[in-house]
């Protein structure tokens, strides 16, 4: 039987770890551009897109990241389009990302004081204007630490779509477990790669927001 | 498209969808009231004056929020039996929940606690008041109060994030749900259905939070 070093496990470990950091990204990058859409049409001077949207956020955030999966894992495929984990996963964490990143810009925005859409009004600018010129260069300052702070929830829902099997770190701890039978090991590592790569990021966004209440 | 949606094959399930809801709701509730025990305990131990103490708290709050739910649980589930302690599932499950919840419940309540004016607890002391009665009459409602939101919202990511215990076959919701796929080859109904009950249960376990902390506060939410 072939013994498995320490080594063979932590390599195969960290080769499966780069999927779950691609994964993060292109569901951050791709939730952020969609969030930035779903917030527009979310704070937007027109009720039925602001009731609409305000369901679509609650929608995801009522509901297990796991069924999103599944949902658009078995759904997909309905509509014709090939659904592989890849394209699932990566889908369904959008739409996730989406709604959240969606709502907590949204009380970033409505911080910015209403004076400032009045002020902006009456120098008729446009909502596109007041949005890009006034509204959105405040909101993002105090926007950036919730973003970051968010980024670990990303990092971490990539690991339910393990279950839809896709291969990133805690599929490829599975994995191993059973070729190994050393669960206590593999899980423990599983978490320590996980810890790594959030822990930094929930530093950064705390250390974000003790520099921005002294800034105030 | 041709597909033809079918709800019809779901109802000779319903008691499996039920067994499954319930299990759900008995998860959150076990793991709901002892993850906020660990939560109160937590806090009060990272506002102590024992550095080793708050150190060791602070570290388990760091280590469980920056790690996934679902390698938390395997590894108390797969992990835990080759150091001798073996759960069964639904135990493993449910002290993976108190554990997490716990982690962030620590967070959020020591939030709360640092909320408190100085004066009030100088007053507590001058009153010749412990420091555990000061904690207990006089920290511990108010602070509650202020961050009950923030905890019931905790709460039912808890319960939803509960779903990916059907990955050691407990038997909630989703588990229910995978069983009756594998059985009428109807994915797309049954998760659709069952994404509407967590739904339901959601708005369900909000609606009663928020009455259960207007009665339990009222009055420590102003402050």
């Amino acid at each position: 039987m072939y013994n498995f070093t320490l080594w063979d496990i932590l390599s195969n470990l960290l080769l499966a770890a780069r999927w779950t950091v691609l994964l993060s990204v292109i569901a951050f990058v791709c939730g952020g551009i969609a969030g930035i859409l779903v917030l527009l049409a979310r704070v937007a001077p027109l009720r039925p897109l602001r009731t609409a949207m305000k369901l679509y956020i609650e929608l995801f955030q009522g509901t297990p990241l796991l069924m999103q999966l599944f949902i658009v894992f078995f759904a997909l495929p309905l509509t014709g389009i090939e659904t592989s984990p890849w394209t699932a996963a990566a889908v369904a964490l959008t739409l996730f990302t989406s709604a959240y990143l969606a709502e907590i810009w949204r009380g970033c925005v409505e911080a910015v004081p209403r004076g400032q859409w009045e002020a902006s009004a009456s120098l008729a600018l446009s909502y596109g204007e007041q949005m890009r010129y006034v509204v959105l260069p405040q909101a993002l300052r105090i926007a950036v630490p919730p973003t970051v702070g968010f980024s670990v929830q990303v990092v971490k829902g990539t690991a339910v779509t393990s279950i839809i099997g896709f291969v990133e770190v805690t599929k490829a701890g599975t994995m191993i477990t059973n070729a190994t039978f050393q669960p206590f090991l593999v899980y423990g590592l599983v978490g320590l790669i996980y810890f790594v790569l959030c822990y930094p990021l929930s530093l950064s966004a705390k250390a974000l927001e003790r520099k921005l209440n002294v800034a105030r | 498209m041709a597909y033809r949606f079918d709800f019809s094959s779901l109802a000779d399930y319903t008691p499996v969808l039920v067994q499954g809801v319930a299990t759900t709701v008995g998860l959150t509730l076990i793991g709901g009231v002892l993850g906020v025990g660990i939560g109160i305990a937590g806090a009060a131990a990272r506002s102590s004056g024992n550095a080793p103490l708050r150190f060791a708290v602070g570290s388990y709050v760091e280590l469980i929020r920056n790690t996934p739910f679902l390698v938390q649980l395997f590894f108390i589930f797969f992990g835990l039996p080759s150091m001798g302690v073996r759960l069964p599932e639904w135990q493993a499950a449910v002290l993976a929940m108190v554990i997490n919840l716990g982690a962030y419940a620590t967070e959020i309540i020591r939030a709360g606690i640092d909320a408190t004016p100085k004066g009030q607890i100088e007053a507590g002391a001058s009153l010749g008041m412990t420091g555990p009665q000061i904690f207990r009459y006089i920290i511990l409602g108010p602070a509650m109060g202020k961050i009950w939101p923030a905890l019931t919202s905790q709460i039912i990511i808890v319960m939803l994030g509960s779903s990916v215990c059907s990955q050691i076959a407990v038997d909630e919701l989703s588990f229910a749900a995978n069983f009756i796929q594998s059985r009428n080859f109807r994915p797309f109904e049954v998760y659709f259905l069952a994404t509407a009950l967590y739904l339901a249960l959601a708005v369900a376990l909000r609606w009663v939070l928020a009455r259960l902390g207007d009665r339990m506060f009222r009055g420590g939410a102003r402050v």
